[in-house]
């Protein structure tokens, strides 16, 4: 394997020093390194990251591949600089058996853009009712660790505390999307002075809360690891501060745009801004950006929702709910946390890297950037600033509620295992 | 540039400073008394007379000619208001208007002499829109018309029956009625309008 | 005209929100009625004022009722009328929306008449570029009915000012109360935010179960207690309560809900002597109003019917008799 040398490059954002990529792993960092037979990537002014992992990424294959597929959605996640995504178990057929997951599994890793790593489904069909072959998606070749209806709540407390218990027998965690069903029948967006002038259906902070509390409760008495998908309100953030004080193994996630835009924005009826969780106001902004740079949030998941044009383009109620994602992540990130001085590189890649892999129990990835460990990185230029282009984006679908819209920094470099997948912004 | 008709609260006029009075407050008392007379002996006593005044000014105008009238012949007569800005031409060549009040005395019009009442008569497209109107409100014996001003320039074949003044001008000019009711002063101006192009000063 | 007051894009050339309206534009909206009631007691009850414009009325919801309003006024005012009532599963879905419109489109026509099930489609159509004339709502899901709201106003200026001499006037310090489900209607939403522009006080008066979370920031007070309310209204206006709501708990049953929150003949009583009743319709009878109060004087409904083809031929004839709107927007 050809040898890479990263010139001037401050990793973490740290002082610059050069890094040298050989056979997979990092050979060597320091200052003016002999570059000798490698390519060299001139790096000065960029940030070099530990390649991103993604908690929470929608692949749509098997079943939507007018939407994304395997080998779109990797791409887009390596042009993000993301190393490593989880790909959610709502497809067609749903993600329950050993065989769809080994299939995404194989998928990914064949197309090589970006490891992909099954979430498996917590119950049969996401149908809530009947656990899934969670040890058997666990043993097989996709390794699977993380466990997830998302898409559905898990809203029978027996069902999930089961799930919490039976992962246990091999260190699993179960990643709960919080939505209490009955309190969100009919519901369209944020419930509160927004949706009470635009006549649309309200979903109340407290159907997410209500869940978050009573699955941290149950993870408490049973010893079990409990992972918050998309927290998006700053009651579910005092919940899980709670829960951490408490010492319960209990993590959680938050989107970039849940870091970034309000419910004011539906005032449009555009349903690009149209999610699950739906946007909130302004004070859950702030109090999501605090808790993710106070460690309360463990990490940063896109929850990359892709949808074709079709089912975005028409009235609100009619329209499916997500957003695109991996290809404007970091750059969210960037303008909500280390722009407004909450979070320095570091802690970046903390959040982005590091964490996530430890949630989902990755051992290839969100390592440090030192001598031996796997060279799975990512080079940011963070004095980029330019509007979103969604046709530039690798991903099959466009529903970005960014487009237009000025954002900072700008991926230049992915490293997979030493493999260039991204040069100058553009797939290897 | 499309005539404008000057019932409308055109102030191009104003602005020139070329604008000058050729009716002053006595000249449109005589010729409204002179057309009350009129009026009464073409319509031999004027009684199935009723008055219908286009508005803006129009409307002042039927009011005052109604009063005159009514000393005249000892009787009072018939007035109200006739709004054509449903049935204009030219609906689509600007914006949307307010509509004026369209008021038609208790008895109707139907086998009535109607005498529709306007400030200026110029292209004859208002006229024409009054015509129209009145004819979905009922069938009157006869219709007439008495104007304050005649300016010419007739884009239709309507004449005036009753003329307070004929006031030759040009497209150039501007021919603005000012009534005490609405303006604060009785005059008519005529003036220039204003080029589009030569540039301001 | 303008969208919700904030942050809201605006929406020139269209009716969508009540919110959209100045106390300029509706005050000219409601003159404009005015001058169109009267045509309406001429022998000929036609004007030849949008003759050669088409006028589709597109209805994703049954409401005969506010569709022949429509109907009525574009022919009274000449215009050619297409009816298309786009209800049914297969053209319920989104797509379909922006499919029909682009029908619309291609057929050329000047104005859209859009009732439809989900808040923001006629939003959606106005914004969306997929047509180009008028948008006029027709009521959306629970969000907006501004011409409801605008023929309400006119019914009460006509009741509590005067047909002659409420020509130029709002509805200044006119304390009117809205009762009913506010929550899911959206002849509520409507009126709180056109009477407040004109004027009015308002007042809510719901089970809290059916007033709105968010609805401290509205323009309007918020009372559970109908009978304390009642004494100091000029006018009270009685939302339709669907049976169905109680299946899902917003009230325990058909019966407490009128005992607390109808309006029968005893209660009637205790309003002042020259106030008004107003329904939207159709109307419960026996459950958010008695028949005794229905039928009597008080009672504004048929009158409101009357005024909605006065209130939607002014407005068509603002957006359409012109080579622009005539309401397009002055709200800063």
């Amino acid at each position: 394997m050809s040898k890479i040398l990263i010139r001037g490059a401050r990793v973490l954002g740290g002082e610059p020093q050069d890094v040298l990529i050989d056979g997979g792993t990092v050979a060597a960092t320091g200052a003016g390194l002999d570059a000798g037979d490698a390519a060299v990537v001139a790096a000065e002014g960029q940030v070099l990251l530990p390649g991103l992992v993604d908690l929470h990424t929608h692949l749509r294959e098997p079943g939507r591949e007018d939407s994304e597929t395997v080998l779109t959605g990797t791409r887009a996640a390596a042009l993000g600089g993301f190393t490593a995504v989880h790909a959610m178990a709502n497809t067609f057929p749903v993600a329950d058996t050993a065989g769809v997951v080994e299939q995404v599994w194989r998928l990914g890793r064949e197309h090589g853009y970006c490891d992909v790593q099954p979430v498996g489904a917590v119950t049969v069909g996401l149908e809530g009712k009947h656990l899934a072959e969670l040890g058997a998606m666990h043993d097989s070749a996709a390794q699977v660790r993380v466990f997830s209806d998302d898409g559905k709540c898990v809203d029978d407390a027996v069902i999930m505390r089961r799930a919490l218990e039976y992962v246990k027998a091999f260190d699993g965690v179960i990643a709960q999307h919080a939505q209490e069903p009955r309190l969100t029948e009919g519901a369209q967006m944020n419930e509160g002075v927004v949706s009470a002038e635009l006549g649309l259906g309200g979903w109340p902070a407290v159907a997410e809360e209500s869940i978050i509390a009573r699955d941290v409760l149950l993870a408490a008495h049973v010893g079990s690891r409990v992972h918050i998908c998309h927290l998006s309100t700053a009651g579910s953030v005092e919940l899980v501060r709670w829960a951490k004080s408490k010492g319960w193994n209990v993590t959680a996630e938050v989107t970039p745009h849940h870091l970034l835009l309000t419910d004011e924005l539906v005032r449009s009826y555009d349903p690009v801004y149209k999610v699950n969780p739906p946007l909130r106001t302004e004070a859950d902004v702030q109090a999501l950006r605090a808790a993710l740079a106070d460690g309360t949030i463990d990490c940063v998941a896109t929850d990359h929702a892709p949808h074709p044009h079709e089912d975005k383009d028409c009235e609100w109620a009619a329209a499916a709910m997500g957003m695109v994602g991996l290809e404007t992540a970091l750059s969210v990130v960037q303008e909500t946390m280390v722009e407004t001085g909450l979070l320095d590189w570091a802690g970046v890649a903390d959040r982005m890297s590091f964490r996530p892999a430890r949630i989902g129990r990755l051992t290839g990835h969100g390592r440090p950037v030192s001598v031996g460990e796997p060279a799975n990185l990512t080079l940011v230029d963070p004095a980029y600033r330019g509007p979103v282009d969604p046709t530039g984006f690798a991903s099959r679908s466009r529903n970005t509620p960014y487009q237009g819209r000025e954002l900072p920094g700008r991926v230049t470099h992915t490293f997979l295992r030493g493999r260039a997948t991204v040069v100058d912004g553009n797939l290897a | 540039m499309v005539p404008v008709d000057t019932d409308t609260t055109d102030s191009s006029a104003d602005s020139s400073g070329a604008a000058r009075p050729v009716l002053e407050a006595p000249d449109i008392a005589r010729v409204l008394t002179r057309i009350a007379h009129e009026i009464v002996e073409r319509a031999k006593g004027a009684d199935d007379v009723v008055l219908l005044g286009i508005p803006t000014r129009g409307v002042y105008l039927a009011r005052r000619l109604a009063d005159k009238l009514a000393e005249i012949t000892g009787r009072s007569i018939p007035v109200g208001s006739l709004d054509i800005t449903m049935y204009r031409d030219d609906l689509r060549l600007r914006p949307a208007r307010a509509l004026a009040r369209t008021d038609i005395p208790a008895d109707g019009v139907d086998g009535r002499l109607v005498v529709l009442v306007d400030d200026v008569l110029f292209s004859g497209r208002t006229i024409r829109a009054a015509l129209d109107a009145l004819g979905d409100i009922g069938r009157p014996r006869a219709v007439q018309l008495a104007v304050l001003v005649d300016r010419g320039h007739r884009e239709l074949p309507i004449r005036a029956d009753y003329v307070g003044k004929n006031i030759p001008t040009s497209l150039r000019e501007t021919v603005k009625v000012q009534l005490a009711e609405e303006d604060g002063r009785d005059t008519v101006l005529l003036g220039l309008q204003r080029p589009v192009t030569s540039g301001e000063q | 005209m303008l969208r919700l007051p904030g942050a809201s894009p605006r929406t020139p050339g269209h009716l969508i929100s009540a919110a959209d309206l100045s106390r300029d534009d509706a005050v000219l909206i409601l003159d404009t009625a005015e001058e169109m009631a009267r045509v309406a007691d001429r022998p000929i009850k036609k004007l030849p004022t949008l003759r050669g414009r088409t006028v589709v009325n597109l209805f994703f919801e049954d409401s005969t009722r506010t569709r022949i309003s429509f109907e009525a006024a574009a022919k009274r005012l000449s215009a050619d009328v297409i009816n298309f009532s786009a209800k049914g599963s297969s053209v319920s879905k989104g797509e379909s929306l922006k499919d029909t419109a682009l029908t619309l489109e291609a057929m050329g026509a000047d104005a859209v008449v859009i009732r439809h099930p989900a808040s923001g489609a006629p939003y959606r159509l106005a914004t969306s570029g997929w047509i180009d004339g008028a948008v006029v709502n027709a009521g959306d899901g629970t969000h907006e009915h501004p011409t409801q709201a605008l023929l309400d106003a006119f019914t009460l200026r006509r009741r509590l000012v005067g047909a002659d001499q409420g020509t130029g006037r709002g509805l200044d310090g006119r304390r009117v109360t809205i009762v009913g489900d506010v929550l899911h209607s959206r002849v509520a939403r409507s009126n709180i935010l056109l009477l407040h522009t004109l004027g009015a006080r308002v007042t809510v008066v719901a089970p809290p179960t059916l007033v709105p979370i968010g609805v401290e920031r509205w323009p309007c007070e918020v009372s559970y207690d109908l009978d304390r309310v009642l004494p100091t209204s000029d006018a009270v206006m009685m939302l339709r309560v669907q049976r169905e709501r109680m299946n899902a708990a917003f009230f325990p049953t058909e019966r407490e809900y009128s005992r607390r929150y109808g309006l029968d003949g005893d209660r009637m009583s205790r309003m002042p002597g020259d106030s008004v009743v107003m329904h939207p319709g159709p109307m419960n009878r026996g459950m958010e109003i008695t028949a005794e109060v229905a039928d009597s004087d008080r009672c504004t409904a048929v009158e409101q019917v009357a005024n909605g083809v006065s209130i939607r031929m002014a407005v068509l004839y603002l957006l359409l008799g012109g080579n622009e709107p005539a309401v397009t927007h002055s709200r800063p």
